[in-house]
């Protein structure tokens, strides 16, 4: 069955996250509250949409941390709910596993497409250091159905590997007294739809750079508001493709919970225009 | 009486220019010295009440320390003080503070204030005057 082996390789990663946590500090709170940042789409930290520098959870030095979220996209035509789980060790590297689910309303039709990531962090820290702090990551996608992709003109229907470097900024007390948070994020990528509809096309079949931007304001009582803009390719002739955007209410109760709302404007997506609608994520950080 | 009006006006208009120059210090909004006396006694309490931070300070002189981040906390929110103490690379030397332990003297810090009433954009004010202190704390 098609599902086994992202469950053995969640089975594997929670094994070894469990014996990383048995062996050294478990205690991951040695951050402060939403440093996190919330887990996006494709399960790496940063926004809703896009991946930032920030390294999941609130693991510091010698620290480690365990999350699982889950996120429901609803728009006009499609649903998708995402799945996952992610791993930190020392605020400086994460590894995540996700499972995207994407059906197109009142069909059959269920694309579910694996995404592996990987994040290091270069240098800095994002509320210390005057130099933003940088990351680099990959998500390695594998698309568990690819009829579709196929169908509709994708040169690689089976795998596809992103690559992006960030850089993420938190500007103490700037705005009025509230922190103000930027994010820059440069993606190299082939794939259509995030990969739902495979990787490469008929238009184009190189990797194409694409600039994701985030801002967020951290207000009182662990709430922040943010809004996010991110360029995609447009490689299939069959089908055009449009950047996404949203803006979202991020709540942080505590350590160990994060809440995330937005209104996404997904553009247009597989012949369907204007697709736009709720986007609602809850992320649960483990020590 | 015309002319004890316009010099009252004038003395008026006068004040009011003044204070208008002179805006609210985060020292003022802090509470000023009475305030920031406050914020640091809280502060004492919540270090000494932490169990992962309470040993640095087992051999603290207390009293020493209490007037010296009064004098720190006036100098950096615009108050009219001088610091006097250390350099923060001599008072954390020898101490292996790490960023855990960084963050959560900032929390207590944080704590503090919001027992004392410190608003929440008053409270990020002070902590991004003193976050760049950070460097010459940890680690060494």
């Amino acid at each position: 069955m098609k599902n086994s082996s992202y469950l053995t390789s969640v089975r594997t990663m929670t094994s070894v996250a469990a014996g990383l946590m048995m062996a050294l500090s478990t205690h991951a709170d040695g951050r402060l509250i939403a440093t996190s940042g919330v887990t996006q789409v494709e399960g790496s930290a940063g926004g809703g949409l896009v991946p930032w520098a920030l390294i999941t959870g609130y693991s510091e030095e010698n620290q480690t941390s365990v999350s699982a979220f889950h996120t429901l996209t609803d728009v006009q035509d499609f649903r998708m709910t995402v799945d996952g789980i992610g791993f930190s060790y020392g605020n400086r590297f994460e590894l995540t596993a996700a499972q995207q689910r994407f059906e197109l309303k009142g069909t059959a039709v269920d694309i579910r497409q694996e995404i592996y990531g990987a994040k290091y962090k270069i240098s800095g820290d994002a509320i210390y250091t005057s130099m933003p702090q940088l990351a680099a990551g990959i998500q390695y996608k594998r698309l568990i159905d690819g009829e579709i992709a196929d169908a509709v003109g994708a040169k690689d229907s089976d795998t596809g590997t992103d690559f992006y470097v960030s850089a993420t900024k938190v500007h103490l007390a700037a705005l009025g007294g509230y922190h103000l948070l930027w994010n820059a994020t440069l993606r190299a990528t082939k794939a259509n739809q995030m990969g739902l509809l495979g990787y490469g096309g008929d238009d184009n079949n190189s990797y194409k750079l694409v600039p994701e931007l985030s801002a967020l304001v951290l207000l009182d009582e662990g709430l922040a508001v943010g809004a996010e803009y991110r360029y995609k390719p447009d490689n299939l002739s069959a089908f055009k493709e449009d950047r996404f955007a949203d803006v979202f209410v991020a709540y942080f109760p505590n350590k160990n919970l994060n809440l995330t709302v937005a209104w996404a404007d997904l553009g247009s997506i597989a012949g369907s225009e204007d697709q736009s609608g709720l986007y609602a994520s809850i992320t649960g950080y483990f020590k | 009486m015309t002319i004890i009006i316009k010099q009252m006006l004038a003395v008026a208009a006068l004040s009011a220019m003044v204070s208008f120059a002179q805006a609210d210090t985060l020292y003022d909004d802090l509470g000023g010295q009475q305030g920031v006396a406050n914020i640091v006694d809280d502060f004492i309490t919540e270090i000494s009440f932490d169990k992962n931070i309470y040993p640095f300070f087992k051999n603290t002189d207390i009293e020493r320390l209490r007037t010296k981040l009064q004098e720190q906390f006036c100098m950096v929110s615009n108050g009219p003080c001088e610091y006097t103490g250390d350099t923060m690379e001599a008072v954390h030397a020898g101490m292996q503070i790490d960023k855990s332990q960084f963050n959560r003297v900032v929390e207590l810090l944080q704590n503090a204030m919001t027992s004392q009433g410190v608003s929440y954009a008053d409270q990020n004010r002070l902590i991004q005057r003193l976050a760049p202190m950070r460097p010459a704390i940890i680690h060494r």
